[in-house]
């Protein structure tokens, strides 16, 4: 497999009169075409600013960004704005995970999907409301042509993803970003949704980069998983991998702290504290307040992302 | 006087703590032209549970299921259409019972969202001292009540009793929270998705201190989450709701275990694999939950139902006693006429 996105050195730093944040602190990652990539952490870690990045989502007047994102070999960081929106939509998407937000209120889900066609695609008014209404059934929406007429509130919750999904894909990207976009629908919805994706992503032999806090959720769509605190990926692994073996002691308390079946009566094991403020870069490993193995050589240097076997790489001076 | 004694038992532990009876919660909202018409959203319907003393009630659902009404319902932040409460013996607002008043010194309740639940012009020791304060108890020994709260729940009094709420992480106003129900020392506490906004390391530590306040100060819980796995990680007994009806009741290794509900079956296999090797291949069903507004005839689950009858539509099921609990379905009641049903 060729890798169509390669992330360098990613940092994100926001800046405001009042404060600064660096978000995101030395990223670096691929994606092969066909592969979903699950990025966990929690809220704060930067996973969503690496992940809106790709599509350059963030307030250009009030962030500062270096490293590189190259897809298929265009530098991301570099487009100016007609390469950023021909960008958008048509080569990488992107789903949310409030739906009702993501929509305009006042124009028809068929409306809004049929708008977007004609913008990259030039078809006319009925070719494009055409593909909207195949778009509609692609996602499995029941009666799709009387769903076009929808406007977004008067949709469910989960038939309002499929309708975002279904506009995601409607000029044919390569590249889907996904943030957190079952966290807000119901459990037998969510199901659903996943399922939905992990399809259409077979179908379209799509990249997918699935941001999400829910370790049962990356499972279930990732081929390999890649775990964020404090604006740095600590450890990538393959999903099986990462689920019998995880090597950083934060995704290990991470999947060790989340309950799931069989673990009534016993004690969690609960990471202590809280993750860190960004307001300063930290100078050594930014896990060391809350790790129990900590000792010297932690807090001396940042830890690099060191390989401990093919394809599993551990941000911990712990790792062999 | 320290008016703010711990409350004595009454009835003994076979009497259960809060029994609610046939509780009926509906809304009007408004609709048409001029918002003449009215629809009704019915949101709680005929619902009757009992909480046992000591124990941890589990309630799941999906959204607009009617679980936060239960809460606001038991609490009497909503007043019932129609049905009785009975805390501990004594009926709830009625002339020989106790006022709700009483009611909250003894039941208490922490919310979801941490930030809005705590008043930000407030510090810390204000807003644990204000129900002390207000109850009757002196300012000095309010000032040692808020102490004692605030090391109970795991923030050191002298780093935190003067800040104010937007000073603090998610996980430690939660705690705040927690320490303020716990204020006036009541019997029970309700827990309307107190976990479910917090980090997964985080809801792990305030997950353990929930366990231990509860063997410490002797507490009940009724626990409300969406999340299935938490709330058998918690709970003692199990209820499953669905569009305002219990569908399910019984002990968390039965409803986990065995459960009847074909709804409870497809909550529970819904649930994420933590297992890359045994991933789901097939949404156990189809569709969104329905809208509370104008709920299916009959049985609320049959338009998701894959054993739906006409039985279904016609006779709505009872919650009726199976093996080791309570089911509301057809297919379990003999005689209902679904051919899934023994004969009776």
């Amino acid at each position: 497999m060729t890798n169509m996105l390669q992330v360098r050195d990613l940092h994100v730093t926001f800046v405001t009169p009042d404060r600064t944040v660096h978000a995101v602190n030395g990223v670096s990652f691929d994606l092969a075409r066909g592969e979903t990539l699950g990025i966990l952490g929690e809220s704060g870690s930067g996973k969503s600013v690496t992940l809106r990045s790709i599509l350059r989502l963030h307030p250009e007047h009030r962030t500062r960004w270096s490293g590189s994102i190259k897809l298929e070999g265009d530098e991301i960081l570099d487009m100016a704005p007609r390469a950023l929106s021909d960008l958008r939509g048509q080569r990488v998407s992107m789903i949310f995970q409030e739906p009702a937000t993501a929509f305009d209120p006042v124009f028809t889900i068929g409306q809004q999907i049929a708008e977007t066609v004609r913008r990259h695609t030039g078809k006319s008014q009925t070719e494009s409301m055409k593909r909207a209404k195949d778009l509609l059934e692609m996602v499995r929406i029941p009666s799709p042509a009387q769903r076009l007429k929808a406007y977004p509130h008067e949709m469910s919750g989960g038939m309002r993803q499929r309708a975002m999904i279904a506009l995601a894909l409607s000029c044919n990207p390569t590249l889907l970003l996904a943030d957190e976009p079952t966290t807000a629908l119901d459990a037998t919805v969510q199901i659903q949704v996943l399922l939905l994706i992990r399809e259409l992503q077979r179908e379209f032999n799509l990249g997918v980069i699935f941001v999400t806090h829910d370790i049962g959720v990356a499972v279930e769509v990732s081929d390999r998983i890649g775990v964020m605190y404090a604006g740095k990926l600590v450890e990538m692994a393959p999903v099986e991998r990462m689920v019998d073996a995880p090597q950083h002691p934060y995704s290990r308390g991470l999947l060790a702290s989340t309950v799931h079946d069989g673990m009534r009566g016993q004690r969690l094991e609960s990471i202590p504290g809280a993750p860190p403020d960004l307001a300063e870069v930290p100078s050594g490993c930014s896990f060391a307040p809350r790790c129990k193995f900590v000792r010297p050589d932690c807090t001396a240097a940042v830890p690099s992302l060191r390989d401990v076997e093919a394809a599993h790489a551990v941000r911990c001076v712990l790792a062999a | 006087m320290d008016t703010l004694l711990p409350i004595q038992d009454r009835g003994g532990p076979a009497q259960p703590l809060l029994l609610a009876t046939g509780l009926r919660k509906h809304f009007p909202v408004a609709g048409g032209l001029f918002g003449r018409t009215t629809k009704v959203v019915r949101a709680v319907d005929d619902l009757t549970l009992s909480v046992a003393k000591g124990e941890t009630l589990g309630v799941v659902g999906e959204s607009g299921c009617g679980k936060s009404t239960v809460a606001r319902l038991l609490i009497r932040l909503l007043k019932p259409d129609k049905g009785t409460m009975v805390l501990d013996g004594d009926p709830v607002d009625e002339p020989h019972g106790i006022t709700v008043n009483e009611l909250r010194r003894q039941v208490q309740m922490v919310f979801q969202d941490s930030y809005a639940s705590l008043n930000p012009r407030l510090t810390i020791a204000e807003t644990l001292a204000f129900a002390p304060r207000a109850h009757g108890l002196p300012a000095a020994e309010a000032r040692e009540r808020v102490h004692d709260l605030l090391s109970k729940v795991g923030l050191d009094p002298a780093n935190y009793a003067t800040r104010y709420p937007h000073e603090l992480s998610g996980g430690q106003r939660q705690r705040v929270n927690i320490a303020r129900a716990l204020a006036l020392r009541p019997r029970l506490i309700i827990l309307d998705e107190a976990v479910s906004a917090l980090d997964k390391s985080v809801e792990a530590q305030v997950l353990n201190m929930l366990v231990d306040l509860k063997t410490e100060l002797d507490l009940t819980y009724v626990f409300i989450s969406h999340d299935l796995n938490v709330v058998q990680y918690l709970s003692d007994r199990v209820l499953v709701m669905y569009l305002g009806k219990i569908v399910e009741l019984g002990p968390v290794e039965a409803i986990y275990g065995n459960p009847q509900h074909p709804y409870t079956r497809a909550l529970l296999s819904a649930r994420p694999s933590m297992d890359p090797r045994k991933r789901t291949h097939e949404a156990p069903i189809q569709g969104d939950p329905p809208n509370p507004i104008d709920p299916p005839s009959g049985c609320r689950f049959r338009t998701r139902c894959p054993f739906a009858e006409d039985v279904c539509a016609r006779v709505e099921p009872p919650l009726a006693d199976a093996k080791f609990q309570a089911v509301a379905c057809h297919m379990r009641v003999a005689g209902s006429g679904h051919s899934k049903a023994m004969a009776a």
